[in-house]
């Protein structure tokens, strides 16, 4: 989506975010058992009731517990009755933000909710993501997703663009970041461990967890009656790369390029970036896509690094670049949201807050 | 209140897909010793072929038989292999770009460590002993220092050409219900059926998933219901399940059990099954052993009025 704006559009902002503490397991809870408190908070700092939501969208994925359909599941703790309007993407809850970013910006609805969650502690998640590569050429073979990550690292690392030091520097940076982030499944000082898969170590590596994201979004003057700084989605815009690992150059990420353009991020600088890398190594790619100096706050929550619960965590970027704006520590921020395997697909929101 | 229930999960299935042209072409050449690539508009040879151009969306046709023999553009150390990966033993993933070739195909390479792999190493295919047309054709790469193999030119076509592939896969789980449903699953083992009460709408919901999908809000007060109730509604089943040792016609139905705020569903037996009714009054039968009612059969007791039920159908 460009940013040209379209006769009547309306200007569409984050008013409200919330999550749970992501945490190694949750296997206590079932999936809506998870995900209700973070529902109940997101409503509540709004004062919204469910018969105020004019669009919920979700995002999850089968694959990491293992059930069929588990979002309608995880639909009762929305209040789905009487009937709601109601969406699901199988992929981060970033994707469903877009979806319902739509409905706002054609009118369809002046407020959403926007919903995600991720259990991965009932399987085996390296495993699981297998699963969703290419079933003829790659998902026979099994490569894991710590094993692909590693493959762009030694591409990175061959180019002169980073080394095993620096990269141990990105994971150490997010884990000291994190301790100020309740939320975040580690915290402070992690050693960096042993090789998962060479070049990686465990430190390069995001844990497993699981873990919840919510976010309210409202369109216009509704947006400054529901929160005192609304973030504002000044752009926003998708992007995915060729099929083929072997086809592209991994030490980039043109599509991150492309949707930080088309999402109107390189026109001024940002203040605040918060980029979903789940690996180290992709941090440094992403920094260089986008062009990144030291002047920018990459990262201040931990990121990916720190607490990366699937389906949820890119969903969680825009809802912390958000909460910064809304807390009066950022203006300008850029929220990043990745899926599949080294950085396949990417997502670029720019969000500001009014000025001071 | 005890422990939560866990119990593995396995999924398990054959992921059977169609292949076009030029993934038959290429997967038939494997089954046959020969790599093929596909030529885009613009001259690139890509291998694994695709059927479209990555970048102009062109439909590609142009099959072209490319070396055995390539180089490493990347890799990566695989000190624990895991299920289903090309090797058992530690090996290297790498991505080759194979002479002839304009870009890389991912596998695995054979080597006693991870200082004998670098980018630029020269390697080789190696083939699986049998084959059957698809990318495990290639067992892995190993390290070679010869000449570059010189292709043959293969036209790409081939007898008894495969159009499919089945991609296996198994993933395993430990699934654990949770909480509300534990207290379910665990009172079923005492002959018991409990629900949870909404504590906004009073609802009572079995079996219990631990919110309320009118409320959105979490339930936790228990309910024991039942163990009667009334049948709110019903079909007759003619056709008989595989693997279902139950003589057709027999009857299925909605059942409300006293105190539950909706109907959950059973078999009706111990009557003719053209004399089962809207609000007839039925109880569990639990068989030795089951961990749940095996059907339900009548009381004896008349009928429940439809305002009784009217809300629960």
């Amino acid at each position: 989506m460009t940013r040209e704006e379209a006769p009547g559009a309306r200007d569409v902002a984050v008013v409200a975010f919330a999550q749970t503490d992501h945490r190694r397991t949750s296997e206590e809870l079932s999936e809506v058992e998870m995900l209700m408190p973070v529902l109940h908070e997101v409503m509540a700092s709004t004062g919204l009731r469910t018969a105020d939501i004019g669009f919920t969208c979700s995002g999850s994925s089968d694959y990491l517990a293992g059930r069929a359909f588990s979002f309608t599941l995880a639909l009762d703790g929305v209040g789905a009755w009487p009937p709601i309007s109601e969406s699901h993407v199988e992929m981060d809850g970033a994707w469903a933000l877009y979806e319902a970013w739509v409905k706002l910006r054609t009118g369809d609805a002046d407020t959403a909710l926007v919903y995600s969650y991720g259990k991965s502690s009932p399987g085996s998640v390296r495993d699981v993501l297998t699963r969703q590569l290419d079933p003829y050429y790659l998902a026979p073979l099994w490569p894991d997703s710590v094993a692909l990550a590693a493959l762009q690292a030694q591409a990175l690392i061959d180019a002169g663009a980073t080394d095993e030091p620096a990269l141990a520097a990105v994971g150490a940076r997010s884990r000291a970041d994190a301790a100020g982030n309740p939320h975040a499944q580690l915290r402070g000082a992690v050693p960096q461990g042993e090789y998962l898969v060479r070049p990686l170590r465990t430190g390069d590596c995001p844990p497993i967890g699981d873990g919840a994201a919510a976010v309210v979004l409202a369109a216009g003057e509704r947006a400054r009656d529901l929160c005192e700084r609304p973030a504002w989605i000044r752009g926003i815009d998708h992007r995915i790369e060729a099929h083929g690992i072997g086809v592209r150059d991994l030490t980039d990420s043109p599509s991150t390029r492309i949707a930080a353009e088309r999402a109107g991020a390189l026109e001024r600088p940002v203040d605040t970036a918060e980029l979903h890398a789940p690996f180290s190594s992709q941090e440094v790619v992403l920094r260089r896509a986008l062009g990144l100096d030291e002047t920018v706050r990459v990262n201040p929550s931990g990121g990916a690094l720190a607490a990366n619960p699937i389906m949820a965590a890119g969903l969680v970027r825009i809802g912390e670049a958000a909460a910064r704006i809304h807390r009066g520590e950022s203006d300008r921020a850029l929220a990043h949201a990745t899926s599949g395997p080294c950085l396949q697909q990417n997502l670029v929101a720019v969000l500001e807050g009014d000025p001071r | 209140m005890s422990a939560i229930l866990k119990a593995p999960l396995t999924v398990e299935f054959p992921f059977t897909r169609s292949v076009g042209p030029v993934q038959s072409a290429f997967l038939t050449g494997l089954r046959e010793r020969v790599v093929l690539g596909v030529r885009t508009g613009d001259g690139k040879v890509l291998v694994p072929p695709v059927e479209y151009d990555p970048v102009t969306a062109e439909e590609i046709r142009d099959l072209v038989e490319v070396a055995p023999t390539g180089t490493v553009t990347t890799w990566a150390w695989n000190h624990e292999p895991r299920r289903g990966q090309p090797l058992a033993t530690p090996f290297a993933w790498v991505l080759v770009r194979l002479d002839g070739a304009d870009t890389a195909l991912l596998h695995a390479l054979d080597a006693p460590g991870p200082g004998a792999v670098r980018t630029g190493m020269r390697v080789r295919v190696r083939w699986a002993e049998e084959r059957s047309g698809a990318i495990t054709d290639i067992a892995c790469f190993e390290p070679y220092d010869g000449q570059p193999v010189e292709p043959a030119g293969h036209s790409g076509e081939f007898q008894e050409a495969i159009t499919g592939i089945v991609a296996a896969a198994r993933l395993d789980y430990t699934y654990s219900p949770g909480r509300a449903q534990t207290g379910y699953i665990e009172a079923l083992g005492d002959r018991r059926i409990v629900g949870e009460r909404c504590p906004s709408c009073r609802k009572v919901y079995v079996p219990p998933r631990g919110a309320c999908p009118t409320c959105g809000v979490a339930t936790e007060e228990r309910v024991e219901v039942g163990p009667a109730g009334t049948v709110t509604t019903f079909c007759i089943v003619n056709i008989k399940a595989k693997n279902l040792d139950i003589e057709v016609p027999y009857v299925y139905a909605h059942i409300a059990l006293d105190g539950a705020g909706l109907a959950l569903h059973g078999r009706i037996a111990g009557i003719p099954y053209d004399q089962v009714r809207m609000g007839l009054r039925v109880e569990p039968v639990w068989t030795e052993g089951a961990r749940y009612p095996d059907h339900y059969r009548p009381t004896g007791e008349p009928d429940a009025d439809y305002d009784t039920f009217k809300e629960l159908l």
